[in-house]
């Protein structure tokens, strides 16, 4: 186990994050505290309560997810796609480093970043809105476990993409509306019967369904379902991170 | 002795089906200079990038300090620091910052003094806070050599080093090369400047078409190949070369102003004395003489030209 360079990566990683203050961490918090602004009490105040819960609180745990995802997939795609794109890799390559501790530091580092800035968001979101947490430690697992899985899957796309604007790609024509469709800011109960129906095969709504449970010990669907869904993407991207390594797609030639 | 680095049988086919290497075999000697020369598009980087690590190989086997590159891919990779061709830092780090950093990867534990040293030694002191994209050309390369350096490699690869650099940085880096040398690192090079090699090198490789077509002894090497070649310039040009001088298999050049001798080191053709007092005899006088060494750089042209 070569602990140096797994740390030695992380820090690298958590060092552009410090480098970087204002677009990773205060970037993300004014933009979540305008959600709040908007939806919560501009809107949210002539919108009922969703399941004895105030609409403004009721968005917490899906705002919290919304910026976990997008910050887990680009801190962690640009952690790998950067190298690749200057030709810094070429040191990472011949290091006497395993595929396994490449993807944990650069993974642990994202996901470290975005913990943060998740827990960032819920103490923003505690001054707009009285909060109370259920399920603490489940709160975290749910936090840990998608900010993981994400990093995982930001890591594929930094190690696919050729360019700036694939790097762009998935994250915005794919995981954002995923995430505004998975009922960030409604219950998939308000939908009509069809969509509700639809909205079931997007991942996200797992994500933030477990999450809100955490929360308020309500939720859309059930608990072990939104784990069990939230483990099966996890296994999935560590399939492909480990067939990506196997073969050293777009790596090794 | 068991050679540092052991290459056989080593070819790669990229994807697109251009074949970069051919069944290449190469033994490295412990603690020499070793000099790869070859045109652009030989294959001199696809061979250092498979030995370190970064290409993929399609057959054959490489062993470093008899490890196998494959199986044992930790021990064989952390002996070798690689300067490779392209500038390519990490933009927004510290000089410092990112030897250290290079130091971790290579699984080294933090070793201020020893960076320090490197920084001084590599006139890059002034420079140990700046960030790397302030600096110029010729400073980002002392950075990717302290970085190559910063795990202590018993084997460095230099691609090109002086490609670009000024004359300064050039002689400071064979300084540098001829320290580490002394200290016991084996040093493959490859240059296109082959006035470098001649002076540097212990051996000298050269590649072609992804072929090794030569492997030889520097010294060896010019004494092999080298030719002399003498040229006289006469008081009285000539219609021909006189009968008495026909074994010297002279040539009239300069409209007959002048007489080429052209004869290798090893000296089987009759030597210079007696040609000059048969042509005393010969009653051919001259007003100077010139004779003149063919370099490595006409050895290498000749071999790569007739492979």
């Amino acid at each position: 186990m070569n602990r140096h360079a797994i740390w030695a990566i992380y820090r690298v990683e958590m060092a552009r994050t410090m480098r970087t203050l204002l677009q990773s961490v205060v970037s993300p918090v004014i933009s979540t505290s305008l959600y709040f602004v908007v939806f919560g009490a501009a809107i949210g105040s002539r919108i009922s309560e969703i399941g004895g819960v105030s609409y403004g609180a009721f968005i917490v745990p899906g705002l919290i997810m919304l910026s976990l995802l997008t910050q887990s997939i680009s801190n962690a795609s640009f952690g790998i796609y950067f190298p690749k794109f200057v030709g810094t890799i070429f040191e990472l390559l011949s290091a006497p480093v395993s595929y396994l501790e490449i993807v944990t530091a650069y993974v642990g580092a994202a996901a470290t970043k975005s913990v943060a800035i998740g827990l960032i968001i819920l103490a923003t979101a505690s001054l707009f809105v009285p909060l109370h947490i259920e399920h603490p430690f489940w709160m975290l697992c749910f936090l840990v476990l998608t900010a993981v899985t994400f990093s995982l899957f930001g890591f594929i796309i930094g190690i696919w993409a050729q360019s700036f604007e694939q790097l762009q790609l998935v994250p915005l024509l794919i995981v954002t509306p995923l995430t505004f469709l998975g009922g960030s800011f409604y219950s998939i109960d308000m939908l009509p019967g069809i969509w509700r129906t639809i909205t079931l095969f997007n991942p996200v709504v797992y994500l933030i369904s477990g999450f809100r449970w955490s929360f308020f010990g309500t939720a859309d669907v059930s608990l072990g379902v939104s784990l069990g869904m939230t483990l099966a993407f996890l296994f999935a991207c560590i399939a492909v991170v480990g067939w990506i390594f196997k073969t050293g797609y777009r790596l090794r030639t | 002795m068991q050679p540092i680095i052991s290459i056989s049988g080593v070819s790669k086919t990229y994807a697109s089906g251009f074949t970069a290497l051919k069944e290449v075999n190469l033994d490295i000697r412990r603690g020499e200079i070793f000099a790869l020369l070859g045109p652009n598009g030989a294959g001199k980087t696809t061979l250092i990038s498979i030995v370190c690590g970064i290409v993929n190989r399609s057959g054959g086997t490489v062993t470093v300090d008899g490890h196998d590159i494959g199986t044992d891919y930790r021990a064989a990779r952390s002996l070798i620091g690689l300067v490779p061709q392209e500038l390519t830092v990490e933009a927004f780090e510290t000089v410092r910052a990112t030897l250290n950093f290079s130091r971790g990867l290579f699984g080294k534990p933090p070793n201020p003094e020893l960076v320090d040293q490197i920084l001084k030694d590599l006139s890059l002191w002034d420079k140990r806070d700046a960030k790397v994209t302030t600096l110029s050309g010729g400073m980002k390369r002392r950075v990717m050599i302290g970085k190559a350096l910063a795990h202590e490699p018993q084997i460095l690869f230099l691609d090109e080093p002086t490609a670009g650099v000024d004359v300064e940085l050039r002689q400071d880096m064979w300084a540098m090369v001829r320290r580490l040398r002394e200290s016991g690192v084996t040093i493959i090079l490859t240059t296109h400047y082959i006035e470098e090699a001649e002076e540097m090198a212990d051996r000298v490789g050269v590649i072609n078409h992804g072929e090794i077509i030569l492997v030889e002894d520097k010294t060896e090497l010019m004494r092999k190949l080298g030719r002399k070649v003498m040229k006289l310039e006469l008081r009285q040009k000539l219609d021909a070369i006189p009968a008495a001088l026909s074994k010297y298999a002279l040539e009239l050049t300069g409209d007959g102003g002048a007489l080429t001798y052209t004869y290798d080191n090893q000296s089987e053709r009759p030597g210079v004395a007696s040609l000059l007092r048969d042509l005393e005899a010969a009653g051919i006088q001259f007003r100077d003489l010139d004779t003149e060494n063919s370099s490595l750089e006409e050895i290498f042209v000749n071999l790569v030209r007739h492979s």
